[in-house]
């Protein structure tokens, strides 16, 4: 039985992990100081990419026979990336570990709890953004009622620690908006993706995308029907789920003449940028994805290149002189490289210190669906990154990503700080200084 | 290893600290060293002098092997256990214990990262000059008990220069402490020195005493490209010949810029044939003096462009560069296999252009790169482990080049130890009476071999190649 399972998991090792790629990995260690998991385990080279990489070469040759431990060893990776820009061996660790999560997929009977995690999240929330509305409409509806509050006093988040604190930390929705196609003299043409998270609980960050953008001279289209980026499906070892929305997305953006294709969501800008890898080299929708991906520009960027830092400079100037600081969003930096951009526009913002926070490049245990699925190491890199928040005094923490944001907010809930500190999308946090004063 | 004594040992550490799954006994099966694995029994996590002892004696008891490992980035397969046992880790012994700016001296436990060492150093203006390529990763008990090397040897040395005491466990289990904080002490055999170097084989390290220079006030950084690889070697030997010491003087070729470049994004030229980053540190006048000097040799050494970092961000970058080559290397092919021949530094350039012959004549891929200041290359061979053929003229080209480098005075490695992977070559470099007394000493010390057994010495010495001449 032991054995026939064990060679199930090597078959689907075989098959699902490119052995080229896995060879690439040359064992220097440079990736572990960058490893979130391997810092917060006490420096374990299991929960370390070289590690990881290691046991999925072993499965591979049949050097080890599968066994929950190195289930594990996977599951605990954040899928932050941050192992990618520190390999000087160019390692597609990213590539690797979806190509494992889908291997690992084949070979499992999933349990029961990760079984109904996966299919609520991706057949049905991800997978469809009316559903996704259907189902914020419902967290709107839990919140009006006053069933939050009473949920909260009974308890009856106490059998879910983890997301006990992610549902104190939901935003209150704003009410339904109007579809929001405006033109501007076209300073550049933007078509914007809105992502399934962003579109539906930060649908404000969303309208202050497009007001800010149009301000600054920027033609803004939202075209319909686009889907969730499929990040987290892929992410999780559904491939097939993940490119599914990926088409409905190539479809939704084809023939678009614009200039650039910009989100607000680290997480799904990284996917996006990558949906030609998605494909066959020859396949058409490979040439499609190719011309999405080369229009693909995050939010902070296209502020950035619209001149957002004038706008800010022409500003008057405060008194006040609040600390402000930001966390990246792991697959802005280590996937698109955008580092600086973020960091140039909260520097000229009047008013308020930017202060680098120490391993603001650390992931900050969100990840995706990470938090539900890996409560107690997520909860340890948290409590980590509060620690490092509350070194710089910073009463805002900034963000670019929703998964980020979500998981700053939790912390400041587990610390007992929402008194005095608060968690805002950058666009969030430049929309007040321009539109608010 | 026997369930009872697997027992005695988590006793010891407790089962936290304890890793025993399949998962982590692959993570602990190899270090940075290609084709090199082997699967430990167990790898235990002590907190103190005195668990590390408990656990000797009752290995010592049961003959199972123990090898210290720090982060595993050996490259001579020093940290694979090789005959299984445990593997201790000093992720709980990682504390800088005392800096006593007084007598200029640091005594940290074996766990510490040499990157945090310097670190610490430097905030008092302070300076510990060993800077081995892996040090953001590498612990410095595995710096010491491999005598590990740096871009700085050229001027400061290397680890060995700057151990002034050491605590260790012996593998009686006994606690011995030599050296100190002394400047001047011979009271009796320098043991200290035996251990630095001793690759885990003697006994384990369990708490150090570093001596620490006066920072210097200021660091000068340049590049220097050349269109032929002799001149590069060239100008080494004449900053030499002309009575200068860099702190750094490194070497890249073609195949290493290349790889680099592709990494770092930084502007390296791809089409020179070869590069050297010199640094010099010191009083200000004297650098200026010396890197003008420098900079006149390399001109009439036949440079075609030297260019000079005009910030201390950029003089980092190119240090970061040169850390770098040997994993961008890896780009090239699936496997890469380095070596770490030293030469005397007059021969440089004679050992560069044996290592192209060698290339040519076993039709390999080798990238150099390398300390050439202190005529320590790294000949790196890009291969497949895969291609048993390929592997053969690998096994071969690498027997040549340690050939080459002893005739020319040379060592088979430099700096990065002997471990298993080149156990077999020892007896070339040290004679057969060199074998004997080591083997002397280590069965006097560790007469069980329950330490790092399979390392350093080999079951049999490769036989020397004769090399035709033409």
């Amino acid at each position: 039985m032991v054995e026939k399972q064990a060679e199930k998991f090597r078959q689907s090792f075989v098959t699902h992990v490119n052995e080229d790629r896995l060879m690439d990995c040359m064992r220097c260690g440079f990736c572990l100081p960058a490893c979130p998991t391997y810092i917060e385990s006490g420096y374990d080279e299991t929960q370390s990419p070289r590690g990881r990489i290691a046991l999925m070469k072993a499965v591979q040759d049949g050097m080890v026979k599968w066994d929950s431990s190195i289930g594990e060893a996977f599951d605990l990776c954040l899928g932050c990336r941050a192992c990618e820009p520190a390999c000087p061996a160019g390692v597609q660790y990213g590539t690797l570990i979806e190509e494992t999560r889908d291997a690992v997929n084949f070979a499992k009977d999933q349990s029961w709890k990760e079984k109904v995690v996966r299919k609520v999240a991706f057949d049905h929330l991800f997978a469809n953004q009316k559903k996704m509305k259907t189902a914020v409409k419902l967290v709107t509806f839990y919140q009006k009622s006053g069933l939050q509050k009473a949920a909260r006093k009974i308890g009856f988040f106490d059998l879910f620690p983890s997301i006990k604190t992610m549902e104190k930390t939901l935003p209150h929705l704003p009410k339904s908006r109007a579809e929001y196609i405006r033109h501007g003299p076209a300073k550049a043409k933007v078509a914007f993706f809105t992502g399934c998270l962003m579109d539906t609980m930060f649908n404000e960050t969303n309208r202050n995308t497009i007001e800010l953008l149009e301000r600054l001279g920027c033609e803004v289209i939202a075209p319909k029907n686009q889907q969730c980026c499929g990040a987290l499906q892929g992410h999780s070892g559904e491939m097939d789920r993940a490119k599914r929305n990926a088409i409905s997305n190539l479809v939704a953006f084809d023939r678009m003449e614009v200039d650039y294709v910009v989100n607000n969501a680290g997480g799904c800008g990284a996917f996006l940028s990558e949906y030609d890898r998605l494909f066959e080299v020859d396949n058409e929708l490979h040439r499609k994805a190719k011309e999405f991906v080369a229009k693909q520009i995050d939010i902070s960027s296209l502020l950035f290149k619209m001149g957002i830092i004038d706008e800010l400079e022409k500003l008057p100037s405060q008194e006040s002189s609040k600390i402000i600081t930001y966390q990246d969003s792991c697959h802005l930096r280590n996937v698109n490289g955008v580092i600086h951009e973020p960091r140039a526009i909260l520097q000229s913002i009047k008013g308020s210190t930017f202060k680098e926070m120490k391993g603001a490049d650390l992931c900050c245990g969100s990840a995706g669906i990470y938090n539900l699925l890996q409560p107690k190491m997520a909860n340890k890199i948290l409590d980590s990154k509060m620690n490092e928040v509350q070194k710089t005094k910073a009463v805002v923490i900034i963000t670019t990503n929703p998964g980020c944001l979500l998981q700053m907010k939790a912390g400041i809930e587990r610390e007992n700080l929402s008194s005095t500190v608060r968690a805002v999308h950058l666009v969030d946090y430049v929309y007040e200084q321009i539109v608010k004063v | 290893m026997d369930e009872h004594v697997k027992e005695q040992l988590i006793a010891v550490t407790g089962i936290d600290f304890a890793k025993t799954t399949t998962a982590q006994k692959l993570s602990y099966s190899y270090d940075a060293t290609a084709g090199f694995q082997a699967m430990p029994d167990l790898i235990l996590s002590p907190a103190s002098i005195n668990e590390v002892q408990a656990i000797v004696k009752i290995c010592g008891e049961h003959r199972v092997p123990i090898v210290s490992r720090g982060s595993g980035t050996n490259l001579a397969a020093g940290t694979t256990p090789t005959s299984g046992g445990v593997v201790l880790l000093f992720n709980r012994m990682s504390d800088i214990v005392e800096l006593d700016e007084e007598n200029l001296t640091m005594t940290v436990q074996p766990g510490v990262i040499t990157q945090e060492i310097n670190d610490r150093a430097l905030e008092v203006g302070l300076f510990y000059p060993p800077d081995p390529s892996s040090m953001k990763i590498s612990t410095i008990g595995g710096n010491v008990a491999e005598n590990s090397g740096g871009l700085r040897g050229l001027k400061y040395g290397v680890t060995r220069d700057y151990v002034k005491g050491l605590k260790i466990v012996l593998p009686s289990g006994e606690l011995l402490s030599t050296g100190g904080k002394l400047t001047k002490d011979v009271a009796g055999y320098d043991l200290t020195s035996l251990y630095v170097g001793s690759e885990g084989t003697l006994g384990v390290i369990v708490e150090i005493t570093l001596g620490l220079l006066p920072a210097p006030k200021t660091k000068q950084t340049m590049l220097v490209f050349y269109d032929k690889l002799a001149e590069a070697a060239e100008t080494v030997s004449a900053i030499i010949a002309a009575k200068i010491v860099p702190a750094t003087l490194e070497f890249m070729d073609k195949g290493t810029i290349e790889t680099v470049e592709d990494y770092m994004n930084i502007g390296l030229p791809k089409d020179c044939e070869a590069m050297l980053l010199i640094e010099q540190d010191g009083e200000p006048v004297v650098v200026a003096g010396d890197m003008e000097k420098i900079g006149m040799l390399c001109k009439e050494n036949g440079a075609a462009t030297i260019q000079f970092a005009q910030s201390v961000e950029e003089a980092e970058r190119l240090g970061t560069a040169r850390r770098v080559a040997l994993s961008a290397l890896a780009r090239k092919r699936p496997t890469t296999i380095l070596e770490d021949a030293t030469v005397p530094r007059s021969e440089i350039a004679n050992m560069v252009t044996a290592i192209q012959g060698i290339a040519k004549k076993y039709d390999l891929l080798i990238c150099t790169f390398g300390h050439a200041g202190d005529g320590n290359l790294h000949p790196t061979i890009l291969t497949d482990v895969r291609d048993a053929e390929e592997m053969a003229r690998v096994e071969l080209a690498f027997e040549e080049i340690f050939h080459y480098a002893i005739e020319l005075g040379g060592t088979i490695t430099g700096e990065h130890g002997v471990g298993e992977m080149k156990s077999p070559y020892l007896e070339w470099r040290i004679g057969e009476a060199g074998i004997s007394t080591m083997k002397a000493i280590k069965s006097a010390i560790d007469p069980l071999n329950i330490m790092n057994p399979g390392k350093m010495f080999a079951k049999e010495t490769k036989k020397r190649i004769v090399v035709k001449n033409g």
